[in-house]
């Protein structure tokens, strides 16, 4: 080879490093096999990152934990327990009365899946599983507010009951809209953000609709 | 002025006040060229669109025309596709809805608001927000009615919003594929000047049922006359908007056949807002209202006599 002859590497420059292969991506998570692990700290994990959830709801400030680690298991618990505490209401005939377990659910799921897929249609960066997941925890305040509905029907029904009911039925509307929209609105377009909304307030008033017209038998 | 920010829900002043800015935009199609500058000012509005659009080639007017029923370019089976049919700001929804409900005489509500662009937006959360409205005014007005009545029992009533449902999507979807089909037909028999889409039709029945969300609400009114003036008057504008949109496509038309598609248009029209009345609502029975009485449990009440 006569062209190598006039290479040549100097010998006053070292040549050193280190060649790490990186073996996948290390996240805390990963470095250790979850499947060794005692049940109750896999409970425990989980539960805990469904508390830290609520709590976001709780006070809502722009964090991306409700956002980036997105689970389904609150949603599922408000769902259930709002929808078994609207049942027992009063009926005068089979047709009259108010929503069943069924209608709730299907209310709940159906309308947080076609909001999401409204915003996504109008151009907005959120995930599917994301929106549900914010607009399913957010249901958390209306859940609390027919906790105390049901609790101030145990002692009556009168007018006083009412207005009680209609006040804290409408705080915990207006904090279930701000509070999903305060996650939710900035990964719309800008001029479409009032589109998106509108829907999200129209899906927590039927809800709220559904909790303050609870009579019980 | 291309970007056009609205974080807050645009009240009609600011709609009106940007519809000033842009004089283009309120431009009347007397002539049909008139178009262009409007075409070119929705595309400086979505950016991002542009290339979409001048692939296409709608920067023409009479390609516009052409092309109104295909602009959608993705095949039908991809998310694209329908998100063709959301391609609207806050203030486009905003002023179609204003089109609806102050109807101007000679201008026709699809030319003016929807050129080409008819959404699915509007007709789906108009139709939700009245679905909602009425199960709710409904439920609302017969409380106060039999408020005070010693055997009357609230009852939530939830198995009517599914009837509800039923009944305004089905206005909102079955009338038009039937309207739509039949100008079709006629279309293939008589020449007609102007032939609408399926989704442009859509788009018109869906924005004229506005008007009833209000109605509705003002329907918890106990009294059977202001009932009534609030159907004429609803009635009145949606109808006209209608009658403004269709008149168009069916006058070339034979003069029985126009008159009475026309006719079938408005009277399905009513139907709907007469329906509603009669199941929702329950009559009240009294021409004068009687006290309101508050009934508390366990006392009973003396009521007036009708």
């Amino acid at each position: 080879f006569p062209g190598l002859a006039d290479v040549s590497i100097s010998q006053d420059i070292p040549v050193e490093g280190e060649i790490t292969v990186p073996v996948g991506s290390h996240s805390p998570d990963e470095d250790y096999s979850t499947l060794d692990e005692p049940v109750k700290d896999t409970i425990m994990r989980d539960l805990k990152a469904v508390g830290k959830k609520f709590v976001h709801v709780m006070y809502p400030r722009k964090s991306s934990a409700l956002l980036r680690d997105w689970d389904l298991w609150g949603p599922l618990v408000l769902c259930v327990s709002l929808a078994l505490m609207l049942q027992g209401g009063s009926a005068d005939s089979k047709d009259d009365g108010g929503p069943q377990f069924a209608e709730v659910f299907v209310i709940i799921w159906f309308g947080a899946v076609v909001i999401t897929l409204n915003s996504k249609l109008l151009g907005g960066t959120i995930s599917f599983f994301q929106s549900l997941c914010v607009l399913g925890y957010c249901v958390m305040p209306l859940t609390v507010a027919m906790l105390v509905c049901r609790l101030v029907l145990l002692a009556g029904a009168g007018t006083v009951s009412f207005i009680i009911r209609l006040i804290v039925v409408g705080a915990m509307f207006a904090w279930s809209t701000l509070a999903s929209t305060a996650f939710l609105a900035d990964s719309q377009p800008p001029n479409r953000k009032a589109l998106v909304v509108y829907p999200i307030f129209l899906f927590y008033f039927v809800i709220s609709w559904m909790i303050l017209t609870f009579t019980p038998q | 002025i291309a970007c056009l920010v609205m974080y807050l829900f645009a009240e009609f002043d600011d709609a009106a006040n940007l519809l000033a800015a842009n004089p283009d935009a309120t431009t009347i199609s007397i002539d049909e060229p008139v178009e262009i500058p409007k075409n070119q000012h929705s595309h400086r509005q979505e950016p991002g669109r542009e290339e979409d659009d001048e692939l296409l080639g709608t920067d023409d007017s009479d390609k516009t025309e052409l092309l109104a029923g295909q602009k959608k370019s993705a095949p039908f089976w991809t998310f694209e596709y329908y998100q063709t049919f959301f391609d609207v700001d806050t203030y486009q929804v905003l002023d179609r809805i204003k089109g609806s409900v102050f109807p101007v005489p000679g201008k026709n509500f699809v030319r003016l608001y929807i050129r080409s662009n008819p959404d699915l937006y509007g007709p789906f959360w108009i139709c939700a927000t009245l679905v909602f409205t009425i199960a709710v005014s409904g439920n609302l007005s017969n409380f106060f009615i039999h408020l005070g009545k010693p055997t009357y029992h609230y009852v939530p009533e939830f198995k009517k919003v599914s009837i509800a449902a039923t009944t305004i999507y089905a206005y909102a979807w079955l009338v038009p594929l039937a309207l739509w089909g039949f100008l079709m037909w006629r279309n293939t028999k008589v020449m007609n000047i102007v032939s609408y889409s399926f989704l442009e039709i859509v788009c018109v029945y869906g924005y004229s049922l506005f008007i009833y969300i209000p109605t509705a609400i003002l329907w918890i009114i106990p009294q059977k006359v202001v009932r009534w003036v609030l159907v004429v008057f609803s009635l009145c504008l949606s109808g006209s908007v209608l009658v403004m949109t269709f008149w168009p496509a069916v006058r070339d038309d034979s003069r029985r056949i126009a008159v009475a598609t026309v006719a079938t248009i408005l009277l399905l029209h009513a139907l709907l807002a007469v329906g509603c009345l009669a199941y929702f609502f329950d009559a009240p029975e009294l021409d004068i209202p009687a006290p309101i009485i508050p009934a508390h449990n366990g006392t009973t009440v003396i009521t007036k006599s009708h």
